[in-house]
């Protein structure tokens, strides 16, 4: 019988492995359609550690609307993008003292800012969740309905006017556009299509030749 | 869940929400020669909501929904001037928009949305609710000003707008990260401004909570428009279509006051020793751009871009002081701006017509042999917004420079006497070249022939006189409101 917290700390480094991992395959990969598929496997073990963090709800969201709806419409985007690697790739080493530096810098940045969270080691509460009994995602649900009602309403106002605005800004009324009216296009009657004309049956076919038919035939 | 009581609360806002969804249906299936029905129905809508806000306004402060949302005196005097500025906005801008072509329907319905995002905005009990008001109004700013999307003017102010309004957001609500996370070491973190400041006082980071003021001061300054977060007015004042300009310089600068208000006031009290002095030096640079540079502006909507940035300065001032002799002399004068700024530009609007923008001062020359009516009116705003006694602009510029001197801020005072001065100029230029130019022959100068937009603007400007001779209700309300 595995120990479970050895379990899920040997979870914890597997994932976070590839997740290491697949973000380098993001920045050093040539091909821009597989670094975009490595950004998915990143999003995804990001996800699978949150899971073990017991955010079941972000690491649910994480994957719904990043790995299914953001980065779908952005492997979209890099496939019709026409994008030229070599003119990507140059002048990599005129920048790359410049981007040293800064990512010198940035690492400098984030190892002080480790060392002063180890110094000021503050402890975090208990899981709110746990202490009421309930799962993450109830536990979320529950306070987005009830004390961040107003708030959760006002985001959907917020769509709503994104939605708005995005019609008003590109919705364009062409003149001289044909479509197709459903409507009509039911409602039709056989006599509005085909017009029955009487009239009387043709007795000369075929006993004397036509004089225009004998013209063409010239 | 909601009780009864909050939705009662929050009572104007619903409705407000419900009509702008109503204006937006009817709109689609209304026929485009019937759109002057949609234009007298938000008229209509809006005149309504103000009922709801001054007839129902409790008499104490209440708040609903946990705290988020907080009625008081001071939401109320606001919201009923946001109203209001947007009402007559709607008024001055028909003739315009049809001329245009920009007669359409989303244009009601995302100013319906933005008034709701003032309001939300002025009425905030909470970080959350500040943040999410805010985007509200300037989300539907940003699509308006990019209303006439086949002029490149707009397009570029509303591409700036966007990139620049999207950064200040984005600093607003680190800050707020920031000013949560200290209220969190030492004490029970907290959102709720009411709250905050209590918690403030406990917090073992002080060093992360002034960070996050620092940040939010940022995100305050940009919208207010002051130096130097002042680089997107003047684009889009000029870029945006005029009535878009009108109401980011009067219903949007209440909302920034609103906000500066909860924030600093409400949120932030522990600390004002601290904001004072930053409050203080954007109000100086503020009042030393926003004035020099109006000076050489041959654009008169260019020109009224630098006022707002000098004017935006003097509210500083009274919010500087710190106390509520202060924040109601700062109210006072966000109200005097925004009824000020809608009656100038309203006179833009006025004389601008298809294929003629009058945005130029020089467009105005000889306006008093064209039309001596508007040329009337439009000396009485220049006079007033230069602060010159009797008018309103006086009286808003005399009580922040009181308030300034109350607090002890007397180089600050003297600082927004001397730049008063200074503003003199370049209104009485627009003045003189209204009166003392002649006109260019051959151009059409006349206001607009219709008849509401008159009757209005006429009310208006001569308002700023009246209140200027009568400005004692006024003042004594916002008084009333800020101490109770």
């Amino acid at each position: 019988m595995i120990n479970p917290q050895l379990f899920q700390l040997i979870c914890f480094y597997a994932f976070a492995t590839v997740t290491v991992a697949s973000a380098l395959a993001v920045i050093t990969l040539r091909n821009s359609v597989h670094a975009v598929l490595a950004l998915v496997l990143t999003f995804f073990s990001s996800a699978c550690i949150w899971l073990l963090a017991e955010a079941e709800f972000l690491a649910i969201a994480l994957i719904v609307v990043y790995v299914g709806a953001v980065m779908v419409l952005f492997l979209f985007v890099v496939m019709m993008l026409d994008i030229d690697q070599e003119k990507m790739r140059e002048g990599f080493v005129k920048f790359l003292p410049v981007g040293l530096i800064v990512a010198l810098v940035m690492l400098g940045e984030m190892l002080a800012l480790i060392g002063v969270r180890a110094m000021h080691a503050h402890v975090l509460g208990p899981n709110p969740a746990t202490e009421a009994g309930l799962s993450n995602t109830a536990w979320l649900g529950h306070a987005l309905y009830t004390d961040y009602l107003l708030p959760f309403e006002v985001a959907a106002l917020i769509l709503t006017v994104g939605v708005v605005a995005a019609v008003a800004l590109t919705l364009r009324h062409r003149g001289g556009v044909r479509y197709q009216t459903a409507g009509q296009q039911v409602a039709v009657k056989a006599s509005d299509r085909v017009r029955i004309v009487k009239m009387d049956a043709d007795t000369t076919y075929g006993r004397t030749p036509a004089p225009a038919a004998s013209e063409e035939s010239k | 869940m909601p009780s009864m009581n909050d939705i009662l609360i929050l009572a104007p806002e619903f409705y407000l929400v419900a009509a702008a969804c109503l204006l937006l249906l009817l709109d689609a299936f209304m026929k485009p020669e019937q759109r002057g029905l949609l234009h007298w129905l938000s008229i209509a809508v809006l005149a309504v909501a103000i009922y709801m806000v001054v007839g129902a306004a409790p008499p104490v402060a209440v708040s609903a929904f946990h705290g988020m949302f907080v009625r008081d005196g001071v939401a109320t005097i606001l919201k009923v001037f946001a109203l209001l500025t947007t009402i007559l906005v709607f008024v001055y801008s028909r003739p315009y928009l049809r001329d245009r072509k920009l007669f359409i329907g989303e244009f009601y319905t995302l100013m319906i949305f933005a008034v709701i995002g003032v309001m939300l905005l002025v009425s905030a009990g909470s970080l959350v609710t500040v943040y999410l008001g805010l985007e509200l109004l300037s989300l539907s700013s940003y699509a308006l000003v990019a209303l006439n999307r086949d002029a490149p003017l707009p397009s570029e102010a509303a591409m700036k707008y966007f990139v620049l309004g999207a950064l200040a957001s984005g600093m607003l609500l680190y800050g707020m990260s920031m000013v949560y996370g200290a209220s969190g070491m030492g004490g029970q973190a907290t959102l709720d401004l009411s709250r905050l400041s209590a918690v403030m006082g406990y917090t073992q980071a002080p060093t992360l909570l002034l960070f996050g003021l620092v940040f939010m001061v940022v995100g305050i300054s940009f919208k207010l428009g002051v130096a130097p977060f002042h680089m997107w007015i003047p684009d889009v004042y000029q870029g945006a279509p005029t009535p878009i300009t009108t109401f980011i310089a009067s219903a949007s600068k209440l909302a920034a006051f609103g906000m500066a208000y909860r924030l600093l006031a409400g949120g932030m009290a522990e600390v004002a020793h601290q904001w004072q002095l930053m409050l203080a030096v954007l109000a100086v640079l503020s009042l030393a751009i926003g004035n020099l540079v109006a000076i050489v502006q041959t654009n008169l909507k260019r020109m009224l871009a630098y006022s707002t940035i000098s004017h935006m300065g003097y509210l500083l001032l009274g919010l500087s002081a710190a106390n509520p002799e202060g924040y109601s002399a700062a109210m006072f004068y966000a109200i005097s701006y925004a009824l000020m700024s809608t009656a100038s530009f309203g006179v833009i609007l006025a004389l601008s017509r298809a294929g003629f923008e009058c945005e130029e001062i020089d467009d105005l020359r000889g306006l008093n042999q064209r039309s001596p009516w508007l040329a009337l009116l439009m000396m009485l705003v220049m006079v007033s917004l230069a602060g010159v006694p009797p008018m309103f602009g006086f009286f808003a510029k005399l009580l922040v420079l009181q308030a300034a001197i109350h607090a002890g801020m007397m180089w600050l005072a003297i600082v927004g006497a001397v730049f008063a001065i200074i503003g003199l100029y370049y209104y009485l230029r627009v003045v003189k070249v209204m009166y003392f130019d002649k006109s260019v022959e051959g151009s059409e100068l006349r206001m607009q022939a219709d008849g509401s937009l008159r009757v209005v603007l006429s009310i208006n400007a001569l308002g700023l006189l009246v209140v200027g001779l009568y400005w004692g209700p006024l003042i004594a309300w916002c008084r009333e409101a800020l101490a109770g």
